[in-house]
């Protein structure tokens, strides 16, 4: 199926800059879109949209499971093992389900075949409608090390997606799973703050974006009146500064209450609109231009 | 010695500010910057000395040797990672792959080798009255959480003579770096912030710390943003008998701190006042409460 719809992922490096701000209000003034709220440590959407949830499913990851039977103490599996996941101990090999990859490997050359796979649920993804925005939640359950496994899945509900404008709301950092969450955008955005914290992990993400070639812009949120260092970097360093969203103790506060500005107020709505606007004709732009994309 | 670790589930509460006050304010003999994915730590904290640099190696890389392969496509189909691309024969992409090594064990030519692979940097600085330990982990890079257990190593093995406290900063979010920064600390200081969003975030990392048994106080930044959610917060602290030690102020002024390269207590602003009370509450707790372990 051709897709005609645009996937645009919310980044930022710094954790609290305003991601999910963005990408919960350019999803309520786009109207009908699917959000995706891949800060699956942290999943915070939901909070503001209060889907009425209609599907739930849970995530897991294939862990090893030894028949200590067929298992003649070998050890190749704990030699094998590069995450020393398994240890041996008695004779027999002994499996930490928190440091397994689920890379499989153990499985392939255990040469009794003693080693099957079970799953292991790790999280879930709860899915729903709030208006016209289709809201997908992934969850990390507490205690687990790892959400790939649930963003993967989050991301082929934006595969499948071929009309809506999908949103993508990305972990902080510029790790693995923040790669993860914008392989398949065609537009990135970059929220920063006005700080040299904010600053040092634009740069991170800037980088990021610019390895995988994904056309990008920067929104300066809680600008103050005093200089912006994010904005100078910006400047510096040719960064498309999309727009500025000035310090506002009102939207601070219906944001800490987890209300969805753009249906709250009309100066917000039309404040999103806008920008969202300029992002989508950005982006268009780019696939124009890029028609490889 | 004792370990204070600072975390806060959600980004952006204010950890590395309420870190950097407590290591000016205690004089911390020992402080290290866990969050290596975006670490700001050292931003504060101005350091005179050349930073003695390491590389890290996280796990190894696959590589393929195209006048090997034979193209059978063994590899691909093996690896879980998706880390195998296939576009007229067989390469790696180096962002995916985690190191396995099922590539290089199942490829029936020999055509696939692991090699070892810089994922970060660490840097410690060591000055007359404290060792700073931190890195930086490059962009796209996995195993954080083994860069978080070396960087508390690094801090750990260059201690001074005397060291009474470490700070640690940790990271956002409650997974892998998170839980690695936790083993071996004496308290966690969870730095809130008075938000729906915010709250759950506190309480997700509340119950990953009481998985691992961590003991842990709790305060509020950016208090007077939400005054009914920071006394939400504080009752939950209170039914949970979770020690609340305390709340701080929204504060511009903290801004012109952090960009001028200072903590909150070097300057007279209420932030900074209200983090001395901060300090001092969480450093009785450490003393009397901190039946936790030992490092």
């Amino acid at each position: 199926m051709k897709k005609s719809n645009l996937t645009i992922a919310v980044l930022s490096g710094k954790g609290g800059t305003g991601k999910t701000l963005v990408s919960v209000n350019f999803a309520a003034a786009a109207e009908s879109a699917v959000y995706l709220d891949c800060d699956v440590e942290e999943p915070n959407g939901h909070f503001f949209f209060k889907p009425e949830i209609t599907s739930e499913e849970t995530v897991s990851a294939k862990i090893p499971l030894i028949d200590l039977d067929q298992c003649n103490g070998c050890r190749k599996c704990v030699d094998f093992c590069k995450f020393n996941a398994l240890a041996f101990i008695k004779n027999k090999p002994v499996l930490f389900k928190d440091i397994c990859h689920s890379c499989g490997g153990c499985v392939l050359f255990c040469p009794q075949k003693a080693i099957s796979e079970e799953e292991k649920v790790v999280g879930k993804i709860q899915s729903g409608m709030s208006g016209q925005v289709c809201v997908h939640t992934g969850c990390l359950n507490t205690g687990e090390a790892s959400g790939i496994p649930i963003i993967k899945e989050l991301l082929k509900k934006s595969a499948a997606e071929t009309t809506l404008p999908v949103f993508i709301d990305c972990p902080p950092g510029s790790a693995c799973i923040v790669m993860e969450s914008i392989k398949d955008a065609d537009y990135c955005i970059l929220v920063a703050e006005p700080t040299v914290f904010g600053v040092h992990n634009l740069k991170m993400v800037c980088d990021l974006v610019e390895v995988f070639h994904k056309p990008h812009g920067v929104i300066l949120n809680k600008c103050l009146e005093t200089e912006n260092p994010a904005e100078e970097f910006c400047k510096e360093h040719h960064v498309h500064i999309l727009d500025r969203i000035p310090f506002d103790s009102k939207l601070g506060t219906l944001n800490s209450n987890a209300k969805i500005a753009v249906r709250e107020n009309d100066r917000y709505r039309e404040l999103f609109s806008a920008l969202l606007n300029t992002v989508i004709e950005e982006a268009n732009h780019e696939a124009v231009a890029d028609p490889q994309r | 010695m004792k370990q204070l670790l600072i975390l806060s589930g959600k980004g952006g509460t204010g950890k590395t500010t309420v870190a950097g006050a407590l290591i000016k304010l205690s004089q911390a003999r020992a402080y290290a910057d866990c969050d290596v994915d975006a670490p700001n730590l050292h931003l504060s904290m101005a350091q005179t000395g050349e930073a003695e640099r390491l590389d890290y190696y996280g796990m190894p890389k696959a590589q393929i040797d195209a006048e090997r392969c034979i193209g059978c496509g063994q590899c691909k189909e093996n690896c879980r990672f998706d880390a195998i691309i296939s576009n007229k024969g067989y390469t790696i992409d180096p962002f995916s792959c985690e190191g396995c090594g099922v590539c290089e064990a199942v490829c029936p030519v020999d055509a696939v080798s692991m090699h070892p692979a810089v994922a970060g940097e660490q840097m410690l600085y060591r000055a007359a009255s404290s060792v700073f330990s931190t890195a930086q982990l490059k962009m796209g890079s996995g195993t954080s959480g083994k860069l978080v257990t070396e960087v508390k190593k690094r801090m750990l093995s260059s201690l001074l003579p005397e060291t009474e406290l470490a700070i640690i900063d940790g990271s956002p979010g409650i997974g892998c770096p998170v839980i690695a920064s936790m083993s071996g600390v004496s308290m966690v200081l969870i730095v809130a912030e008075p938000s729906i969003s915010g709250v759950s975030d506190m309480e997700r990392i509340l119950h990953t710390a009481e998985i691992f048994h961590t003991s842990t106080c709790v305060c509020v930044n950016k208090a007077d943003v939400n005054y009914e959610l920071t006394k939400q917060i504080e009752r939950f602290c209170e039914e949970k008998q979770i020690p609340f030690v305390g709340t701080i102020p929204y504060d511009p002024q903290a801004v012109t701190a952090i960009n001028n390269g200072k903590t909150i207590v070097e300057m007279d602003c209420p932030s900074g006042r209200a983090v001395r009370e901060i300090y001092t509450e969480t450093m009785r707790l450490l003393q009397v409460q901190a039946g936790g372990i030992e490092a």
